[in-house]
């Protein structure tokens, strides 16, 4: 029951438009751009539910209500919030580098959007399904350092520029831990497909195999969707906002809203298919379907996420880059040679 | 209430030093101005006295003189002093630094320049105003000092 | 390769600086080379505005001050006015003193401490002190009828006695401070983070603390003992048994730590001032118009922030001659510049923070 609703979905615009005499190629394209538009709608939704979500556990941690005025226990805020930010005017400062200024906040939602093609939201339920997938995933991530830079660069303000800075330096740094945690995962499986990694933790998940590596990328993961404790990016005690700080209206609500939400997503998602089992359904409970199961671990990740960014302090830049290059990086190197002793004594023994 | 006054034999001591001070009732101290920087480096470094905090500092507009009240305090005996002096140059009154002495005086002593206009000497660059800007004419806090638009007393 | 440092000016608005203050930094990269602290972004002339007031009418100026503890700002000003004129205070008010000015240090404390949480990081550590706070300053509202800037000291006295419904509700309070110490001592201090931010973080030896006059927390933070409720007690605070909290390092940590003990000793302050609280007057023989003889007075309390003095000059007329105060906020930032030299730009807004200043008392 609704397990293969989207599959089906598909199968059947694929039949109606093949119906038509459309030639392959086409209908394969025609297909691509309905999934791209969905993951887009799918990102704005959830998003815009993020912002509501955050909200609220802050507030609950916060001991406070959160929104609670407008629709019923304050849902509709969101679209408030979001068509308060689209009226408000984007405003231009003086001396700024105009292209690459407003170029940023278009650009920063692509890699997160890129992203979403090859991941499985459930059983069959995959954009596009890659046998580098793995491989495709983290080096399009990567590339948001990239346009959080140019905001802060072409900012032509201090601050953004001090932002800018403290992003290359500590997305890159921690992409390094955040892929060697993934890399154990991949030696098990032998695989990049993530169908084929979801579909190996059938017996085991890997979070219970790799609990080493579970906790690296997580600490990672949080670093790399600059969250608190390593949200130095905004640190907004410190640099006001970062490379946001001259952004208004959209072009904010671009990187606050849009892109941040999205990155956790793309990070909670890859957290769930590495490590949580994927769309596999615990304890044999499988009449929920797949897809429910992967949001509901999804959206535990990213509770665990905000749960974590309303409690802690934030984390100095220099012991950012010490923790990541000195504990986490040699940790994630163990882990992978305590992985591989442990692969090749396995197959000794013959299991 | 205890008493936290210096004892009279030290006070003795002080007044053979400095044959110009004149004590008040209340012990404060009241100093020419050449005597102001010797006093003030005896109390400082003699031990008897070790008066190793100087809590505030301050001057008076008064209609001849201006009048510096420093606040000392010393943690080790617990005494304390008022010492007093008098700046008879209304026109250009100039008075040496303490900052030598007590860094903290600094700040102070920039605030006193910038309102009441006393130059201290002995320290290049100090003081430059703190709470007004730059260009800002004249020295609020000054009797005489009259602004436009505030308010009639 | 060759480098250059830049400027990087930090406030007036800032969301760190607690106010309006701004500190013109020379960074090498993220590292200061050169600090220099600007204030007076929010100089009003209180001192000059007092001299065309009434003894009475500057009361309320001095609220404006350190607005987070108007309390103990009222009861330096009329400490030292009590001294030029020789009133003397009767024993129920200077203990409703004690007992107000307790608990607007417990609600200045938990604004710092609060407000650290949030330079920190932190920003959860922020609304739980300022839910507690809510209850002390329900208590002031109940005494003076305001819950910010109170005016609630006379020359002589106070404006009135506690309400009935006062005395169990500070009961309840004290009883749960502890409690909310615990909690802030849960989320904040015990966290592994803050201590690694805060530690060994802004350093400032006892020797340099003393030298350039820094008082209150900032000064008991470097190890110095020197409480004025204790050193030289004031009002009735010898009659009271209570600890002054010392710092080892003189490091952030230490700063902010003491602050949540005063809190812990503030309390037990209140407790036996509520017990050995006399029946009595709350204002004391004091003439219709305050006509001080000429001469000056000058009076130091140790408010939240330090010591806070103040100078009265009278010349016999109805209105100061001229009112100093020494503003501990104000002096413990002289040594800011200094201090913050080959700190990182997250260490400056730490080392801000663990000062504790409040604009309005430093550009007064």
């Amino acid at each position: 029951m609704g397990e293969n609703i989207f599959v089906d979905f598909t199968a059947w615009l694929r039949g109606l438009i093949s119906g038509l005499g459309v030639p392959d190629l086409f209908n394969d394209i025609i297909l691509m751009i309905v999934k791209l538009a969905a993951i887009i709608v799918f990102i704005a939704l959830n998003a815009t539910w993020l912002v509501y979500m955050e909200r609220k556990i802050c507030a609950y941690i916060q001991s406070r209500v959160g929104p609670r005025h407008h629709g019923p226990v304050g849902l509709l805020q969101p679209v408030f919030d979001v068509v308060k930010l689209m009226t408000k005017e984007i405003v231009l400062p003086k001396n700024v580098d105009l292209v690459v200024f407003l170029l940023a906040p278009v650009l920063i939602v692509v890699p997160p959007i890129v992203a979403y093609s090859v991941l499985p939201f459930g059983k069959d339920m995959v954009a596009i399904d890659m046998n580098i997938g793995l491989f495709f995933l983290v080096a399009v991530t990567s590339l948001s350092t990239i346009m959080f830079w140019m905001a802060g660069w072409a900012s032509n303000n201090k601050y953004s520029l001090v932002g800018g800075m403290r992003v290359v330096a500590q997305m890159v740094s921690y992409e390094l831990p955040l892929v060697l945690a993934m890399l154990g995962v991949v030696m098990i499986t032998g695989t990049l497909n993530l169908s084929e990694v979801v579909n190996a933790q059938k017996n085991v998940w890997f979070i219970f195999a790799q609990p080493i590596a579970f906790l690296i990328y997580f600490i990672a993961g949080v670093a790399e969707t600059n969250r608190p404790p390593f949200d130095l990016v905004e640190g907004e005690s410190e640099i006001i906002a970062g490379p946001y700080t001259e952004y208004a209206g959209m072009g904010f609500a671009m990187f606050y809203g849009l892109a941040e939400f999205a990155n956790m997503m793309v990070i909670s998602a890859m957290c769930t298919v590495m490590f949580l089992g994927g769309w596999l359904a615990p304890f044999g409970l499988t009449f929920i379907p797949s897809w429910v199961w992967f949001f509901l671990k999804m959206y535990l990740v990213i509770f665990i996420f905000m749960w974590v960014r309303w409690t802690f302090p934030r984390i100095r830049v220099d012991q950012l880059m010490g923790f990541g290059w000195k504990v986490l990086v040699p940790l994630s190197l163990a882990n992978i040679f305590i992985t591989g002793t442990g692969m090749y004594i396995y197959r000794a023994i013959g299991w | 209430m205890a008493d936290y006054r210096l004892p009279e034999e030290l006070m003795e001591a002080l007044k053979s030093k400095f044959p110009g001070m004149e004590v008040s009732e209340r012990q404060d101290v009241t100093l020419p101005l050449d005597d102001l920087v010797p006093f003030m480096t005896e109390i400082k470094e003699n031990p008897d006295y070790a008066m190793d905090f100087l809590t505030n500092l301050t001057c008076v507009d008064y209609p001849d003189y201006f009048e510096m009240v420093y606040n000392l305090v010393s943690f080790s005996h617990g005494y304390t002093l008022m010492v007093k002096t008098r700046i008879e140059d209304k026109e250009n009154p100039e008075i040496p630094s303490l900052i030598p002495l007590w860094s903290g005086a600094d700040w102070q002593e920039r605030e006193v320049y910038d309102l009441l206009g006393i130059v201290f000497t002995g320290c290049p660059g100090h003081p430059t105003r703190i709470f007004l800007e730059e260009n800002f004419k004249g020295h609020p806090l000054r009797k005489d000092f009259q602004w436009e638009g505030g308010r009639e007393p | 390769m060759k480098t250059q440092t830049y400027y990087l000016n930090l406030g007036p608005q800032h969301p760190s600086t607690h106010g309006v203050f701004r500190i013109i930094l020379e960074l090498d990269g993220e590292v200061v080379v050169k600090a220099t602290p600007v204030p007076g972004y929010l100089h009003r002339g209180i001192e000059k505005l007092a001299e065309a007031r009434t003894y009475t009418q500057v009361i309320p100026y001095t609220d404006r001050m350190d607005y987070l503890a108007a309390m103990l700002m009222n009861w330096g000003y009329v400490e030292a006015v009590e001294k030029l004129m020789g009133i003397e205070v009767p024993e129920r008010a200077e203990y409703i003193r004690v007992i107000v000015g307790e608990l607007s240090r417990i609600a200045s404390h938990m604004i710092a401490t609060g407000a650290y949480g949030a330079d920190i990081g932190a920003l959860t550590a922020f609304t739980y002190t300022f839910r507690d706070r809510e209850y002390v300053i329900d208590l002031l509202e109940m005494v003076s009828g305001s819950r910010m800037t109170f005016s609630y000291f006379r020359i002589g006295g106070v404006a009135a006695d506690f309400p009935e419904e006062f005395y169990p509700a500070v009961k309840k309070l004290l009883d749960q401070i502890p409690a909310m110490c615990d909690e802030y001592d849960g989320l904040i201090t015990g966290n592994e983070i803050f201590q690694a931010r805060t530690k060994f973080v802004g350093i400032i030896p006892p020797e340099v603390a003393v030298d350039y006059s820094l008082s209150g927390p900032v000064l008991r933070g470097s190890g110095v003992n020197y409480d004025l409720r204790k050193v030289r007690p004031y009002s009735v605070y010898d009659r009271f048994d209570f600890e002054v909290p010392l710092g080892k390092n003189g490091d952030c940590w230490d700063r902010f730590r003491i602050r949540i003990e005063e809190m812990r000793q503030s309390k037990r302050i209140i407790e036996q001032a509520l017990e050995q609280m006399p029946e009595g007057p709350v204002l004391g023989k004091v003439p219709k118009v305050i006509k001080p003889p000429v001469g000056d007075a000058y009076a130091e309390i140790e408010s939240s922030k330090g010591v806070y003095g103040c100078y009265v000059v009278s010349d016999g007329s109805p209105k100061p001659y001229r009112v100093h105060f020494r503003r501990p906020s104000f002096i413990n930032l002289g040594y800011l510049g200094k201090l913050l030299e080959g700190w990182k730009i997250a260490d400056v807004i730490a080392i801000l923070g663990s000062i504790d200043i409040v604009l309005g008392e430093v550009d007064c």
